[in-house]
């Protein structure tokens, strides 16, 4: 004998306002809202006074109600466009040089060293406990001129007289890539070890070489990892201004540095302001595009 | 069914793992178009020697020899074998389709045949054609199995190994898909070589049976074979509940079986060792009015009764054993539970084992 239920009556359903207010009682708005507000008065607050100076008179300090775009033209007009050139050129650079060294490494730690792999990581690690302009600076004294690491041991130990390899773009680089790499390594590794082993031995299985396995397996399901550590590094990158400071001198002026001068050394807020702006208009539109292509919920296993 | 050329043979193969031996020393023949089943609990090592059939694993020792040809430097790739995974190892990020012509896209086959060859296998393994472009991650359970299926037939295969892969379905649609299995191996006529941990899935399956432990292989047998002469107490509890009754060579040819108080009347043993165990399936014990009805009788009470659908298990408590007893639903017992009962079964139907 089965008996049958009657269908449930269907539940009122709640407008609009009630849902927003449900949603905002859900546990999980209420434990971020204070991270939220914190965002919006030392975060959003600052980002739109800047956003209004950028659209002020040059060498002004307050809004007038006389806007221009005028400090918009001079990025253009007046050359600072090299500055961008150079710090997204050089982010570009930083982001290709960690991804060929990430990738390697990565795998050696997912994959091959075994129980050597909390001693490397560790090694990997340690570097990050000392601020990033002493690390530099290191970088600085071993490299610098006549009485640097470099060149004074090269002149006491075999009597030659070098040059030194400061205050060159590729010193920056290099600079940039010792810093950032670690930004690139560790998200590449957890993508890489996203990878399951049993899909990599169903594809050798099914007739993929190893550079099919790579390309058909390994790398889309990586690839998550790869980008988000592709773009903290970049973001990290184009913001950069300890390198070029103390490894490239003044030869190169990063868009960073570009700001810096502009409000201290000048006193000219408004075309600080507009360099910071179009800044973040590039790296927004980037990582943007970027974004589009991740699926966030599926990288934090959520499906 | 085990005449013919073998198309895999593996001589004297070890695999060890540092100091452990997951294989150990294992020989065997596969002829070329046989339902083939290893059998073992978790840890026998079979998957470990199916991994070496499949290319997967190098043996340390021993050859794996693939239609005369020795393979064992011979990588998976490069092999005429195709593997289900017992995680079915679909990939993820993929189609139903992208999947299913994976083999065929790595060997260079024009799109368009690939899609030909995708829709006719898919027809096989019964996935419905729109399925061509859904993700495999949407796909349920069953679908997700014919998928990883129709992927290991896209080469067409000589020899399709399969890793436990209904391990963790239902037991209905497991019933199914084994029997779906059993039909794409006569149609396909391939050699499939199969494992579980399953004897009951073996037997509705297989051809022949091989039953691994400690990564041994210590029988291997027809369904029918291993099911009325296991080589001992390991492979006839391994087939499911059974009575195994501990015993010694007694008077008058008889062995005394001390768990029951009783002497027993059992089969001539095989390697002519006095002692061991005797080995009565449950549907070969039945309920006597009169001793003289069945060749042994014991008594005891009845402790429960379990009704499985078509039969009906029940549990008799006699002397320190319990022994069980199956009847079809048709011939149950009428009676009550802690009834004084008085069991029996005929000598041919009991097995005397080794331990």
């Amino acid at each position: 004998m089965t008996t049958t239920l009657d269908a449930p009556p269907p539940l009122p359903q709640p407008n609009m306002l009630q849902s927003f207010g449900q949603w905002l009682r859900q546990p999980g708005f209420l434990t971020a809202s204070p991270v939220l507000i914190f965002f919006l008065i030392g975060f959003v607050g600052p980002l739109v006074i800047v956003l209004g100076f950028s659209f002020v008179p040059e060498r002004t300090f307050g809004f007038h109600g006389d806007w221009t775009v005028d400090n918009y033209v001079h990025i253009v007009s007046e050359s600072y466009y090299i500055s961008f050139l150079w710090s997204f050129g050089l982010a570009a650079a930083t982001v290709a040089c960690c991804l060929l060294i990430s990738y390697p490494v990565s795998y050696g730690l997912a994959r091959v060293f075994g129980r050597w792999a909390a001693p490397v990581m560790l090694i990997l690690v340690i570097p990050l406990f000392v601020s990033e302009n002493v690390r530099l600076f290191g970088w600085y004294l071993v490299l610098l001129k006549g009485g640097g690491i470099l060149a004074g041991s090269a002149k006491a130990l075999f009597g030659v007289e070098t040059g030194t390899l400061l205050y060159s773009p590729g010193t920056i680089l290099m600079g940039m890539v010792y810093v950032y790499l670690p930004y690139t390594l560790f998200p590449t590794m957890l993508g890489l070890s996203l990878v399951p082993r049993d899909q990599m031995d169903a594809a050798s299985d099914l007739g993929a070489n190893r550079w099919q396995i790579f390309r058909e397996v390994e790398l889309p399901i990586a690839m998550p990892g790869i980008l988000i550590g592709s773009l903290l590094t970049f973001v990290l990158a184009v913001g950069a201004i300890s390198e070029a400071k103390l490894l490239g001198g003044a030869n190169i002026v990063v868009v960073a540095h570009a700001i810096l001068h502009e409000f201290t050394y000048a006193q000219n807020w408004p075309l600080g302001s507009a360099i910071s702006m179009f800044a973040i208009a590039i790296t927004g539109v980037l990582v943007i595009i970027v974004m589009r292509r991740l699926d966030l919920d599926r990288l934090l296993g959520r499906k | 069914m085990a005449e013919g050329e073998p198309i895999l043979r593996i001589e004297n193969v070890t695999k060890q793992f540092g100091k452990l031996s997951a294989v150990n020393d294992v020989s065997l023949d596969i002829v070329d178009g046989e339902f083939f089943t290893i059998v073992g609990p978790s840890g026998s090592g079979k998957t470990t020697l199916l991994r070496m059939l499949a290319g997967l694993d190098k043996p340390s020792v021993g050859d794996v020899i693939l239609r005369g040809k020795r393979v064992n430097d011979v990588p998976a790739n490069k092999r005429p074998t195709c593997m289900v995974f017992q995680s079915l190892a679909l990939f993820n990020h993929r189609t139903v389709g992208q999947n299913i012509e994976f083999s065929l896209k790595m060997r260079g086959v024009s799109r368009a045949a690939r899609r030909e060859r995708c829709m006719e296998l898919m027809n096989v393994v019964r996935l419905q054609e729109d399925y061509y472009a859904k993700g495999v991650t949407k796909c349920s359970g069953g679908e997700r199995q014919r998928v990883a299926l129709a992927r290991a037939l896209a080469s067409d295969p000589d020899i399709m190994f399969f890793d436990e892969p209904l391990s963790a379905i239902d037991y209905q649609l497991r019933k199914l898909l084994e029997v779906e299995l059993k039909d794409l191996h006569r149609e396909t006529g391939k050699t499939f070589v199969y494992i579980t941990h399953s004897l009951e899935e073996a037997m509705v399956m297989s051809d022949r049976i091989g039953i691994m432990q400690a990564g041994c292989l210590i029988q291997i047998g027809s369904p029918d074979e291993i099911y009325t002469q296991p080589l001992n107490k390991f492979v006839s509890e391994f087939m499911g509940e059974v009575n195994t009754l501990p015993v010694k060579a007694g008077a008058n040819g008889k062995f005394d079986c001390a768990d029951l108080g009783t002497q027993l009347a059992g089969p001539a043993s095989a390697n002519g060792s006095d002692s061991g165990y005797l080995v009565i399936r449950p549907e070969s014990m039945r309920f006597l009015d009169d001793p003289a009805e069945a060749d042994n009788h014991v008594k005891g009470s009845l402790f429960n009764e379990y009704a499985m659908g078509s039969r009906v298990q029940y549990h008799v408590r006699a002397g320190t054993q319990m022994l069980v007893v199956e009847k079809l639903r048709e011939q149950a017992y009428k009676g009550q539970i802690n009834d004084d009962v008085m069991i029996g079964w005929d000598v041919k139907d009991s097995v005397l084992v080794s331990d």
